[in-house]
């Protein structure tokens, strides 16, 4: 009977083993399986702009060549002018600061710090033609450019300080005739080069992203899905998702991970739990600025040198600059773990005019979250800091003037000048200068979102849940385990465990001893 | 003396399958808590959910033989002799007194073991069970979305785990030692091995309290 039973319960076991495996084994597709065969298909337009009459004619001025896109695709410019991308601004709840339109016109960074005053270069990325100081008029439709995002050819270029025109080498018929939706080029053309150079400003998005690797980008390597900006940056009427918290305040209009993998992408049921309170990108994107370098401090005080009257740059042994007399020393790194914060989404901002605390860094931008906040995930993000210039008698940041476009207008970068660049700056921003300046510390927060790298690469378990050197040890208000312990409970548990086996020990070696005795006394 | 049949098969089995468990979630479960460091944090994961389980399994079963057999009474504490099985420990064992007890088939704990076994199966093994099903579901990804439990933070339940966890280790400890201070010293093991141990024979003065070995169900 015993017997009887016992082969059952040996043939019910080896059973279950034979489904268990037959189970992995099954050929369904998974998710991520439909999600390459999704991405797999591309539609080829049935339209050919080569062939449309209104476009094989030479334009004089880039503004034609927007009336002509008008002419058939009517409502479109005025889509865009609806957009963040024209108008460098958002209407937005600001914590603590109430509803407010913010932008660049009245956010400051501590990289190039503000566009006010130097709207000649760096209008260069906006998304329309001649934005070269305050007074453009954004009502204009003529002046959206429609080649920066939809030039197919990789032929346009914008003119180096032309305000958002196009380069005089550029055939505009020749662009106009071969447009679509954006490629990467059209978006990184900028969004790879802000802050003055490659990868300054994100440290996630810089050249290498034209063509990546599958290790340094799954979703957009040639020899992986080989997608595009606008595969995730998807838009409704010209309006993108997804921004970047240097600039927006609000939870909303983000791209997420989540859209296309769900919150439960894993087979791991205990990977799946960590989706609510850790984001994708914190075990996915193990490091940033995995090809070259990126920007982590930039100091401004140290500017103004000059050699034999000329300013000059250094270079350091890989030929990256470290020190500009423009711009003064900075400090890069290459394949950076990021630093990790708790973020729900939401987010502040340093205002131009905005008092501060010269004794402590100064964030510009504050992300909000903690452990308690169940909106709030655990995000990477690239900390960038700077000593840059404020005015110490009225205790608010100073725009400076640094682009120069003629000769005695106060830019930096041509007369060296930091009074000045200080007094022409905050002109534009309509803020008065005290004539006494000095340079504070200031941190801004840009979360990582790109370089995804193949899952083989994720950040493994034991990288956080460790007692030491976690990638998580700076966060606190949680326990994670691995790292966290109660010290009362560790103390009196390790004392218990030595204390009773001390007690076996001595009770053993006593036992023994007087055993011993007693047989050589009998 | 006579050789008698103490330990049933699946007491035997119980006790080893508990054994090598309770070992083998020891060490994963210290890894997860970072005091050591053998599979790799995510591999200690597994495997302790798994042994989890297991030993969740076990103990059904376990408590059900314990009822239907009506074996559970073994581990009925009780103040008798208790203070003179102390004693023994700490001043007969050295001189070679006898037990203050006598092992029978009817009664085969100790009192100070009837206490302990009880604490543990009452105290310790549930507040280990329970901690640890909450840490493992307190928040469980159901219908695609993760529904949690309203848990503030997981150290209460972390640290209340970890306690336990230095208690059966302690436990282990003092029972792999005390293992060895029967008749012989290897006496005990062979019984729970075997499940036969040599006991000493009913005597006419010292009568062995009848406990009894009803079923419960039927009572």
């Amino acid at each position: 009977m015993k017997r009887i039973a016992f082969s059952l319960l040996l043939l019910g076991l080896v059973a279950g083993l034979i489904m268990t495996a037959l189970h992995k084994n099954s050929i369904e597709s998974t998710p991520l399986d439909q999600l390459r065969e999704q991405y797999a298909t591309r539609t080829k337009a049935s339209v050919d702009h080569s062939r449309f009459l209104q476009l094989k004619k030479h334009f004089a001025k880039p503004q034609d060549v927007t009336a002509a896109c008008i002419s058939c695709h009517n409502g479109r410019a005025a889509e865009v002018m609806h957009s963040t991308h024209w108008n460098w601004e958002r209407t937005e709840y600001v914590e603590g600061k109430g509803i407010r339109a913010i932008g660049k016109r009245n956010v400051l960074n501590n990289f190039c710090i503000g566009i006010s005053g130097n709207q000649q270069s760096c209008n260069r990325c906006h998304i329309g033609y001649g934005y070269a100081d305050a007074s453009f008029n954004f009502n204009d439709s003529l002046n959206v450019d429609c080649l920066a995002c939809h030039d197919n050819s990789a032929t346009y270029l914008k003119a180096i300080g032309g305000a958002g025109l196009p380069d005089s080498s550029v055939n505009l018929s020749f662009v106009a005739q071969h447009v679509g939706k954006p490629q990467r080029t059209n978006c990184g053309t900028c969004h790879f080069f802000g802050g003055g150079g490659n990868n300054v400003k994100h440290g996630d998005l810089e050249m290498s992203m034209f063509d990546p690797s599958r290790d340094v980008d799954v979703h957009m390597a040639s020899e992986g899905s080989d997608m595009q900006c606008v595969d995730c940056h998807s838009a409704q009427k010209h309006q993108m998702l997804g921004k970047m918290y240097s600039v927006s305040s609000m939870n909303r209009g983000r791209v997420e991970c989540e859209h296309c993998h769900s919150a439960m992408p894993h087979t791991d049921d205990v990977l799946n739990d960590h989706t609510l309170k850790v984001a994708c990108q914190t075990c996915h994107i193990p490091t940033y600025a995995k090809v070259n370098p990126t920007k982590l401090f930039w100091d401004w005080s140290t500017a103004g040198r000059l050699r034999n009257g000329e300013p000059f740059e250094e270079k350091d042994s890989a030929g990256t600059d470290v020190y500009m007399s423009i711009k003064g020393s900075f400090v890069w790194g290459k394949n950076i773990k990021p630093d990790y914060i708790w973020f729900n989404g939401t987010a502040s901002h340093y205002l131009v005019g905005d008092t501060l605390d010269p004794s402590r860094p100064l964030q510009l931008n504050v992300l909000y979250g903690s452990y308690d906040d169940p909106d709030a995930k655990i995000y990477p993000v690239k900390i960038h800091r700077a000593k840059q210039i404020y005015d110490t008698q009225y205790r608010y940041l100073i725009q400076p003037k640094t682009v120069s476009t003629k000769p005695g207008d106060g830019g930096y970068w041509a007369e060296f000048n930091w009074d000045r660049a200080a007094e022409e700056g905050m002109k534009q921003v309509n803020l008065p200068y005290s004539g006494h300046y000095g340079f504070v510390q200031t941190e801004m927060y840009w979360p990582v979102n790109h370089m995804v790298s193949p899952k083989s690469q994720a950040v493994q378990c034991g990288e956080c849940h460790t007692r030491e050197n976690g990638r998580l040890a700076n966060l606190s208000g949680f326990y994670l385990p691995g790292r966290n312990y109660n010290p009362w409970v560790e103390f009196l548990g390790v004392g218990l465990l030595v204390l009773t086996l001390a007690a076996t020990v001595v009770h053993g070696s006593v036992r023994f001893l007087m055993n011993r005795k007693r047989k050589g006394s009998n | 003396m006579k050789k008698e049949y103490v330990y049933k098969a699946f007491e035997r089995f119980w006790h080893w399958a508990q054994a090598a468990l309770i070992i083998f979630l020891g060490v994963t479960g210290f890894e997860i808590h970072g005091s050591i460091r053998f599979f790799g944090f995510d591999q200690a994961v597994r495997y302790h959910n798994v042994a989890a389980i297991s030993f969740i399994i076990l103990i059904v079963f376990a408590i059900f033989w314990h009822l239907t057999t009506g074996e559970w009474r073994q581990y009925m504490p009780t103040w008798k002799n208790l203070r003179a099985q102390a004693e023994y420990y700490v001043f007969g064992i050295f001189r070679n007194a006898p037990h203050p007890t006598r092992k029978t088939v009817l009664s085969k704990l100790n009192p100070l073991q009837k206490l302990v076994y009880a604490g543990l199966k009452v105290l310790v093994i549930p507040v280990m069970v329970v901690s640890g099903l909450l840490y493992m579901f307190y928040r469980y990804p159901q219908h695609n979305e993760i529904l949690s439990l309203n848990i503030g933070s997981l150290e209460v339940i972390a640290v209340l785990h970890t306690i336990a966890a230095f208690l059966l280790v302690s436990f282990f400890i003092a029972h792999l030692y005390l293992g060895t201070t029967g008749r012989t010293v290897t006496s005990n093991l062979k019984a729970m091995i075997t499940g036969y141990e040599e006991l000493e024979e009913d005597s006419v003065d010292n009568k062995a309290q009848p406990v009894s070995h009803e079923p419960v169900l039927t009572k």
